[in-house]
């Protein structure tokens, strides 16, 4: 198979919607990607990455969002189109810049913003709308429906970000960023861009020279009018699309795969000649005589958009400023209720809802009511699959360290938790050790208060947790200020070299880039100690050792902010890098008690690495071969030392 | 199978999370776009890297574009390489026209080894699939995957036994041509092999399952 920076115009590949965001970009001549990763959108800049030598295109993992767009906007200042992708939370991380670039502006590279947002936050902490931004920040929205839209919008963003002299937002979601459609390519440019900040004294070259948020009032009244540069675009463009009947019943106003769910479920329904649908691909700001035309078909409307009620609120703004020349209407979505106000919407639910109104009940097709509920008596023997750390993830390590130092501490200490595979602290695969838990840097955050409290009484130990790429995206001004502060907490750092959660992808702690080449390693443990912080580095498999360590510290009675390193490569990242095994593991069914030895099959139940299962037949522990990893944790586990390990 | 038989084709490559499903997924949708068919191959995976229940929606038409996931009774074939996963998917997919290929071997969640929660017996469950689908065969993927000395091949044996079942519009020199653009050498050889056992234990079952 060709690659995606293949150069063959009219040719069709199946590609991811990130993937096609990527070849959307380069179509549009990107010179300079930086991102942080964040499922859905983490793939944009790897794969971008895989091509960035090819094509001699500047990428990179940033630190956090915030850099990443950062970046991004000075190659744009000096004429270099840039990228930068982000999950919905990124979007809050930079939007301090945003609220200031937006005043001076982007300059001739062209700046495209992606984000990622998650309804039904599958892989997030929330389920935040991120269009919200634009209307905030005056900045173009474009929402893609496909793979497809997804290359030919980005392509596109960077055009329309040079007309306003700002960024241009492409929105995705998890159903598209995760989604293979097939895409026509289009051509790659072969002109290569000069980098240049223009100079203030130059007057051969009128392109603007300072980026300067100040004078405000000026520059934020600037800003509405570029804005207004995108209207008549945006009026006239061929991403928003009307299907249906002339005079529909019911009009539809969707965006993003919600369109798709729209058309299968008038499909499914029959309802081809009652119902038509309004797509709109450039969400804001609002084409509103476009959607003026769409109104006028009918009194009857309904919004389908995931999460908020984005497009419903612009459009009733809109229809209310229209006063009486336009008729009345019956506005239907998530503000009546017909349209759920959280969570992802489907075909499914899209089906209901559009019966529901125009009165023909859908049924999920092919079942009858004894089948449907023969099948669902006959589901309840399937066992709930609860999510769960990886077999030999040094997590459960270090999870299990805090959760037996905490108690013989015995002062109901608790721990402070933030954003990774580590997260799964709060349900069992953690011991239900995490007590808190909000966004990158969180934790570290709220034990800078928690361990302020010594004048109120407050006496329980404070283990914040984060893991190596967290530490350097939002953790190391809230130690800083722990260390200045004096606040009485445990920093541990669950380094298990790589952003696991998302992919593997590498950080400034590693030695290596986003390209692969080596690149300098930020020394984390160096860096803690030169803030004046007490730092011990400790092996999450080393149980007895690290709770000892553990224990030693929160008996430090100096107080102020200390650093404990739990160091083990992620097992993911081991066993593709060492193959095979460290150890071969057994239980020994002469030595393991069963249900007799009173430990309440503590290494099943309690310690629940999932290579460790339960044999019914002869009532003790078993090692599941085809999922044990090897690590070797679980032996020192077993009171009755019935799990063997021997090296490989 | 040569030509696509319904429009669109709904099938569904489900398991847990580290059994591979989004690879073969991937490999599907590749050959079938490579066969001239339009495909959309949608992921659908939590915050488990391993683990909890995934499921790929590969949705195969003549020249149009479905949305990224199957609408509720729609699926027209299940292949899964976890036989409960075929029976929690078929309460959320299926109708009495699915047909439901599976993996035999159970992978346990955490809750069925603690004792919380129970995994059926094979008999109950295969017969729950038999009884609520057009028709469901079963096959020992992993044990082929194990026999050629490594489970990480379960996920190819199984691409072999969608091709074996005849359900969905590939061939085996679709898969081999897609397998052969991603692999190299010993490797390649390997995973074709994968493939020829999939064949096989399809051909084996049906047999079998003969009166």
């Amino acid at each position: 198979m060709e690659g995606i920076d293949v150069n063959a115009p009219g040719t069709t590949q199946l590609l991811m919607g990130n993937e096609a965001i990527v070849r959307g970009a380069l179509e549009g001549g990107v010179g300079f990607s930086a991102q942080y990763p964040g499922t859905p959108s983490s793939e944009v800049l790897s794969v971008m990455a895989s091509v960035a030598r090819n094509l001699r295109i500047h990428t990179e993992w940033s630190v956090n969002e915030l850099v990443a767009a950062e970046a991004a906007a000075g190659a744009s200042f000096a004429g270099i189109p840039a990228l930068s992708a982000m999950k919905q939370n990124g979007v809050n991380v930079i939007s301090d810049f945003l609220v200031n670039v937006i005043m001076t502006g982007t300059g001739t590279g062209g700046l495209v913003l992606v984000t990622g947002d998650d309804p039904s936050a599958i892989s997030s902490s929330n389920e935040e709308d991120s269009r919200w931004i634009c209307k905030w920040m005056d900045m173009p929205l474009l929402e893609p429906s496909t793979a497809q839209d997804a290359k030919d919008m980005v392509k596109w963003a960077f055009e329309i970000s040079r007309l306003v002299d700002n960024p241009c937002f492409v929105r995705e979601t998890t159903r598209l960023a995760h989604t293979r459609g097939k895409v026509m390519l289009g051509e790659l440019p072969t002109e290569r861009k000069t980098a240049y900040f223009p100079d203030v004294w130059d007057m051969c070259k009128p392109a603007k020279s300072r980026f300067t948020s100040g004078p405000f009032g000026i520059l934020h009244h600037q800003a509405h009018e570029r804005l207004k540069r995108v209207v008549p675009v945006f009026e006239a463009s061929a991403f928003n699309t009307y299907e249906g009947p002339e005079k529909p019943e019911l009009l539809i106003i969707t965006s993003g795969v919600c369109y798709l769910y729209c058309q299968e479920a008038i499909a499914m329904l029959g309802l081809g000649n009652r119902a038509g649908i309004f797509r709109l691909g450039t969400t804001w700001p609002l084409p509103e005589q476009a959607v003026r035309k769409q109104l006028e078909r009918t009194s009857n409307v309904l919004f389908v958009e995931e999460i908020d009620p984005f497009i419903e609120g612009s459009v009733m703004e809109f229809a209310a400023s229209l006063g009486a020349s336009l008729p009345p209407k019956t506005y239907l979505g998530k503000r009546s209720g017909h349209i759920p106000s959280w969570g992802a919407l489907s075909t499914d639910l899209v089906a209901q809802t559009l019966g529901s109104i125009l009165n023909v009940p859908y049924k999920v097709a092919g079942r009858d009511a004894a089948y449907s509920e023969g099948l669902k008596e006959a589901t309840k023997m399937v066992p709930p699959r609860a999510i769960n750390l990886c077999p030999g993830c040094p997590h459960r390590g270090s999870y299990w360290i805090f959760k037996n130092a905490l108690s013989i501490d015995g002062r109901h200490g608790l721990v402070a938790g933030d954003i990774g595979c580590y997260s799964l602290g709060f349900i069992g695969a953690g011991f239900f050790q995490e007590r808190t838990m909000h966004c990158m840097g969180g934790g570290i955050g709220v034990a800078n208060g928690l361990g302020n409290l010594k004048e109120f009484g407050f006496n329980q130990p404070v283990l914040a947790i984060a893991g190596d790429s967290t530490f350097f995206h939002a953790c190391i001004p809230a130690l800083v200020n722990g260390v200045y502060n004096k606040a009485n907490f445990i920093f541990a750092i669950l380094d298990n070299s790589a952003t696991a959660m998302t992919g593997f992808q590498p950080h400034p702690g590693v030695g290596r880039a986003a390209t692969g080449d080596p690149a300098p390693r930020v020394d984390m443990e160096a860096l803690c100690r030169a803030l004046g912080a007490r730092v011990e580095v400790c092996d999450p498999f080393d149980l007895e050792g690290s709770t000892r360590v553990l224990l030693d510290m929160m008996a430090d009675e100096s107080g102020g902010a200390r650093v404990l390193i739990m160091r083990r490569t992620c097992e993911l990242v081991r066993a593709r890098r060492d193959k095979g095994r460290p150890y071969t593991m057994r239980v020994n069914p002469s030595v393991c008690a069963g249900d007799s030895c009173g430990c309440n099959r503590l290494c099943i139940r309690v310690f629940g690495c999932p290579g460790l299962i339960w044999d019914k037949e002869a009532g003790k522990a078993k090692i599941d071969e085809a999922i044990c990893t090897g690590c070797g944790l679980c032996a020192d586990i077993c009171p009755q030392r019935a799990i063997e390990r021997k090296a490989a | 199978m040569k030509e696509l038989t319904k429009e669109p084709l709904n099938l569904i490559i489900g398991g847990v999370g580290g059994q591979g499903n989004v690879l073969m997924a991937q490999l599907v949708g590749q050959a079938l776009v490579q066969r001239g068919f339009t495909a959309s191959v949608g992921d659908t995976y939590g915050v488990s890297q391993r683990g909890g229940p995934v499921a790929s929606h590969v949705r195969i038409s003549h020249d149009r574009s479905y949305g990224p996931l199957i609408p509720a009774g729609q699926a027209d074939v299940i292949l899964t390489l976890e036989p409960a996963e075929a029976l929690r998917l078929l309460s959320e997919l299926g109708s009495p026209s699915t047909v439901v290929v599976t993996n035999s071997r159970p992978v346990y969640p955490p809750d069925v080894s603690s004792g919380r929660a129970t995994y059926p017996s094979l008999e109950d469950l295969f017969g729950a699939l038999k009884r609520y689908s057009a028709g469901c065969t079963v096959v020992d993927a992993s044990a082929a995957a194990l026999a050629m000395g490594d489970p990480i091949f379960t996920n190819i044996v199984m691409l072999g036994v969608l091709v074996g079942a005849d359900v969905a519009p590939l061939e085996r020199q679709d898969m081999a041509d897609v397998l052969t653009e991603r692999f190299k050498g010993p490797v390649l050889e390997r995973n074709l092999e994968a493939l020829d056992r999939g064949i096989g234990l399809v051909r084996a079952a049906r047999t079998a399952g003969k009166p």
